[in-house]
């Protein structure tokens, strides 16, 4: 299979508020992909829409092939370890692992007591007394031996001190690399997933404002500096992303496959955070631009 | 054996700055024909970066004749970059030492001696490649 998460159209509308909306997304196997936005900006919704606990009040969305809310949803081949890492206080480490093998089919008892051990937990330890970080390992031994194709963690580095947090990457990343696995995970921080990732998608509000290959993303991206100039004399090949100017100079982000050869722009390559900046700022000034006309109408 | 660490801040791509540091290893003899690389789980362990990222740097170095893959045993060194210029390094880094002491004494700051060298470097290459 190359794709893992295919979208088309896909919404979802809380009361009035559509907190995802026509969100179409191809996301091929075997990637880390990186789902980067601000909180609130749909992220949870798109990851709970994946795994079927959701249903779309717009368009559609099939993982590994199936629809996630159908008969045929493909539950046991998704892992998710929801934001907070969740875990059962009272019950034990061991109660978990009993609990997982219990629930999955696929259970990888082995896996699952190997890393247990090498983490140092203890298996009579209840959950609730475990570190943050210990917790976020717990939920992701149990993810990871369930044996998924897919596995999606909404925010799981996010609560946790910059040590847990790469002590939770290495792991993740040790994973995919011994496993046949896809990952989606969310992230309001990009520095947080940068390395672990090679695809991305950014969300701002409600909707998908890029998402490809990161590579490609950073080689298709530009930061052109110079003279002031008027974005309608910039060729057509070039896509403006974001633009500002001086009295004497404009700086734009534009998104281009061909070589910039006018000598009067200098031209600089852009960091994974300036790309998201980038894209978010540009949604930003939407937002704004949209605001006096809505006022004028009413 | 050699550990690998990834500098953020380069603008470097993550699997160049990999490649990078195998080609300065072998250039400066650090690594050696039949030595092995640390696998893709190793690094993938040790950096936490993407698997993808550590595969893409020795497809590149096995392309450019460096290592060599023996599947199920792992990625071994083929050839050399420390031939016989090795020895050619501690005269030219005199030089260079020199020169350095000399753009001091002159008044440049750090900044000024790296736009020289590198304007100087760049235009030299151009010139070659002309």
């Amino acid at each position: 299979m190359s794709t893992v998460i295919r979208s088309a159209g896909l919404g979802k509308k809380y009361r009035s508020r559509w907190a995802l909306s026509d969100c179409s997304l191809e996301v091929p196997s075997g990637r880390v992909v990186g789902l980067v936005g601000p909180n609130g900006a749909g992220k949870s919704t798109f990851l709970n829409l994946a795994v079927g606990m959701l249903a779309p009040s717009a368009g559609e969305i099939e993982v590994l092939g199936e629809r996630p809310t159908g008969r045929s949803a493909p539950r046991t081949r998704v892992g998710y370890v929801g934001q907070d890492t969740p875990t059962y206080a009272g019950l034990s480490v061991a109660d978990h692992l009993r609990l997982g093998a219990h629930l999955n089919p696929g259970w990888d008892e082995t896996q699952a007591r190997q890393r247990v051990a090498r983490l140092g937990l203890d298996p009579k330890q209840r959950a609730g007394r475990l570190s943050g970080g210990q917790r976020a390992q717990l939920a992701l031994t149990l993810g990871l031996a369930k044996r998924p194709e897919l596995l999606l963690l909404d925010e799981p580095v996010a609560a946790l001190d910059p040590l847990a947090r790469r002590e939770f990457l290495q792991d993740l990343m040790e994973a995919v690399a011994e496993q046949d696995l896809s990952v989606v995970l969310s992230s309001h921080l990009v520095s947080d997933v940068e390395r672990a990732c090679d695809f991305l998608i950014v969300l701002v509000d409600s909707r998908v404002q890029v998402a490809g290959d990161i590579e490609e993303l950073l080689g298709s991206h530009l930061r052109l500096t110079g003279p002031r100039r008027d974005p309608a004399t910039l060729p057509a090949a070039q896509e403006v992303v974001t633009a500002s100017h001086t009295d004497r100079q404009s700086t734009y982000v534009v998104r281009t496959d061909a070589p910039v050869l006018d000598p009067a722009w200098e031209v600089s390559r852009l960091t994974l955070e300036d790309l998201v900046l980038a894209y978010m700022s540009r949604q930003a000034l939407a937002r704004a631009d949209a605001r006096p006309s809505l006022e004028a109408l009413r | 054996m050699i550990e690998f660490h990834l500098d953020g801040r380069s603008g470097v791509a993550p699997y160049q700055q990999l490649v990078q540091q195998v080609r300065r290893a072998l250039r400066l003899g650090i690594l050696r024909e039949g030595d092995r690389l640390p696998t893709v789980k190793e690094v993938v362990a040790h950096l936490a970066i993407n698997p993808n990222t550590v595969s893409k740097a020795y497809r590149e170095l096995e392309l450019e004749g460096l290592v060599s893959a023996r599947p199920g045993v792992g990625t071994f060194v083929t050839r050399t970059l420390a031939d016989n210029t090795l020895a050619a390094h501690g005269p030219l880094r005199t030089d260079l030492e020199r020169w350095l002491a000399k753009a001091r004494r002159a008044g440049l700051d750090e900044e000024s001696i790296e736009a020289i060298f590198d304007s100087t470097f760049r235009s030299a290459l151009r010139e070659d490649t002309a």
